[in-house]
């Protein structure tokens, strides 16, 4: 095995055993990026001599006996999160220069124990879309096909950890932007909690959605790494200041007494017949392993999208209001008044998805039609969190599709973005609910594109989560994907 | 219609956004449509239902009043497009 093969807990023991140097690994990583980015583009930056330099150090701290939890192991950073003197894009033209003096949260924790940054991955425009498309330096592809979407918003993060560019990454999900892109490309992903990770550092989309969370390609992974970004942080009063379990005791501990509610309403039309085989089987798998299956309802599943679009773009509207040109980020020094010059810095700066969104929200919160738009939506997403109440009474976790396709072609919905909207349906209720979702391989279809299997749980249950994703990759053993970079 | 263009043209400026000709046209119909679509919820008596806009019953978070570190001032002007070594410089506003 080449080092850049290595998952997160394999480079791990090499390291512990001295048979492999974080300066090797890295080098690996650095050169895997070299020989296929041109093609996959998922990095938007690299930082070779920052993680070289990393790197040394991380190998000094190992012989030093001060190995942190994540010594020596190479990440990329979704480009939406600070990094303390690397360019932070948020895939926007709009800030294509800005240098961020400071790191959030998470990217310190990983730094602080000994992970080494190799630079920031593609995404959609500040978040907002399904498939990376919309970032304003190059589209990622899907590392399993040419041609096809990586997913998004993270499609750098996904890609880059699906292509063995490096063995993890830190992405971010407001509506499934973590979970779809894993799915998509065949690796594990998770949308913790909301308020289980901070969010300092990380670029408002909709502040009461976001969520950082990890991509890694394996479960172990996932969950070493999930405890490394979570706890209270005094500089982000909405993240909750409660115990961090050990994610990693879970793995093992199995799935008896467990019961897996199957909700109805994610197996309804539009679902792919592939994706649903591979969902299904994975279904009796996880009742082979000792698990209940209990039918589930969740009756307003269906409102989901309208509801999600009209809270998260107005609160979009509200937090892209800070790009105006004056403290940071493009100016057009053309115009001669102020207001002029917010209006051709924001319209020049922002591609099509942004405006969009930025209108939408801006109708629903303006006067006369707040109580029709965003008080409705705010009510029925109160109906939806509602829902899962009930559901978590009956079942520990919920087990269905992460999207109701497997990945497209590129360009495929240039012209329709309601139906891109729509194709976010089984991801956003866990969103507006503020609960946990995962993304777990399950299979391919039978062209060979990747298919993963979405865990559901109650308020800070990843730990449930973590059981059953790692009962199930055990069990499916699945092993490689067949890329074509 | 749910939107017409010069309700788009008034919500453009609310947001501080110019659109051409063209822009105007496409994004009246996709606005259009979204929100049609959005109109769903209609369906749904919320007549006594309390909105959600935090999904964790977090109030209050209060801090000791202590100064910590900050951002120096360099540090705050090296993003801006202009500015004179004190303030962030704009165009006119007067």
């Amino acid at each position: 095995m080449k080092p850049f093969e290595l998952t997160i807990a394999q480079a791990m023991d090499d390291m512990a055993a001295g048979e492999l140097s974080a300066v090797e690994l890295t080098e690996s990583c650095l050169s895997r990026i070299d020989e296929i980015d041109e093609k996959l583009q998922a990095f938007i930056t690299v930082d070779g001599d920052a993680a070289l330099s990393r790197a040394a150090e991380a190998d000094g701290e190992r012989r030093d006996g001060r190995a942190g939890a994540l010594c020596g192991i190479p990440f990329s950073i979704k480009d939406l999160l600070s990094t303390k003197g690397v360019r932070t894009t948020c895939g926007s033209k709009i800030l294509e220069n800005y240098i961020p003096p400071y790191d959030a949260t998470v990217v310190a924790n990983i730094r602080k124990e000994g992970g080494v940054i190799l630079g920031k991955v593609a995404m959609d425009e500040f978040a907002m879309g399904s498939t990376s498309e919309t970032c304003a330096f190059g589209v990622v592809q899907n590392p399993n096909r040419k041609g096809y979407v990586a997913g998004g918003s993270s499609g750098g993060s996904a890609a880059s950890v699906a292509s063995f560019e490096c063995p993890a990454s830190l992405g971010s999900d407001t509506g499934g932007s973590i979970r779809q892109p894993a799915s998509l490309c065949g690796i594990v992903g998770m949308k913790p909690t909301y308020g289980r990770v901070s969010r300092f550092g990380l670029t408002a989309f909709a502040s009461s959605l976001d969520q950082v969370g990890p991509l890694a390609r394996s479960v172990t992974d996932c969950a070493a790494l999930l405890k490394v970004i979570s706890g209270y942080d005094r500089r982000d009063s909405t993240s909750v200041n409660r115990d961090v379990p050990d994610f990693s005791l879970s793995l093992k501990k199995g799935l008896a007494g467990v019961r897996v509610g199957v909700p109805e309403e994610y197996f309804k039309q539009g679902l792919d017949a592939e994706v649903e085989r591979v969902v299904r089987n994975g279904l009796e798998v996880l009742k082979g392993g000792g698990a209940e299956l209990v039918a589930i309802s969740l009756p307003h599943t269906e409102y989901c999208v309208a509801s999600y679009y009209l809270i998260s773009s107005s609160e979009a509207s509200s937090n892209l209001a800070r790009y105006d040109g004056v403290v940071y980020g493009y100016r057009d020094d053309r115009a001669e008044s102020l207001i002029e010059m917010y209006k051709e810095t924001r319209s020049k700066g922002f591609g099509d998805e942004v405006k969009r969104r930025i209108l939408i929200g801006t109708y629903a919160l303006s006067s006369g039609y707040y109580d029709a738009y965003y008080k409705k939506a705010s009510q029925v997403r109160t109906l939806i969190l509602d829902d899962f109440k009930k559901a978590f009474e009956k079942c520990d976790i919920l087990v269905s599709p992460v999207i109701p396709t497997p990945a497209w072609k590129m360009g495929e919905n240039d012209n329709d973005p309601l139906a891109m909207y729509l194709s976010d349906i089984l991801t956003i209720s866990a969103n507006l609910a503020g609960i946990p979702g995962m993304s777990v391989p399950g299979g391919v279809t039978r062209e060979g594109l990747p298919v993963g299997i979405q865990i559901q749980g109650d308020h800070f249950g990843e730990e449930k989560l973590i059981r059953a994703a790692y009962h199930l990759e055990q069990e499916l053993n699945l092993g490689p994907l067949s890329l074509d970079i | 219609m749910k939107i017409t263009k010069d309700e788009v043209l008034h919500v453009a400026n609310l947001a501080r956004l110019t659109l051409s000709d063209k822009e105007l046209e496409v994004m009246t119909g996709q606005l259009d449509t979204i929100l049609s679509y959005v109109n769903k919820l209609e369906e749904l008596d919320t007549g006594t239902v309390e909105p959600t806009t935090h999904v964790l019953s977090i109030t209050n978070a209060f801090r000791e009043d202590r100064v910590t570190d900050s951002l120096s001032r360099e540090e705050s002007l090296a993003n801006a497009p202009l500015h004179n070594g004190e303030s962030f410089k704009v165009p006119k506003i007067i």
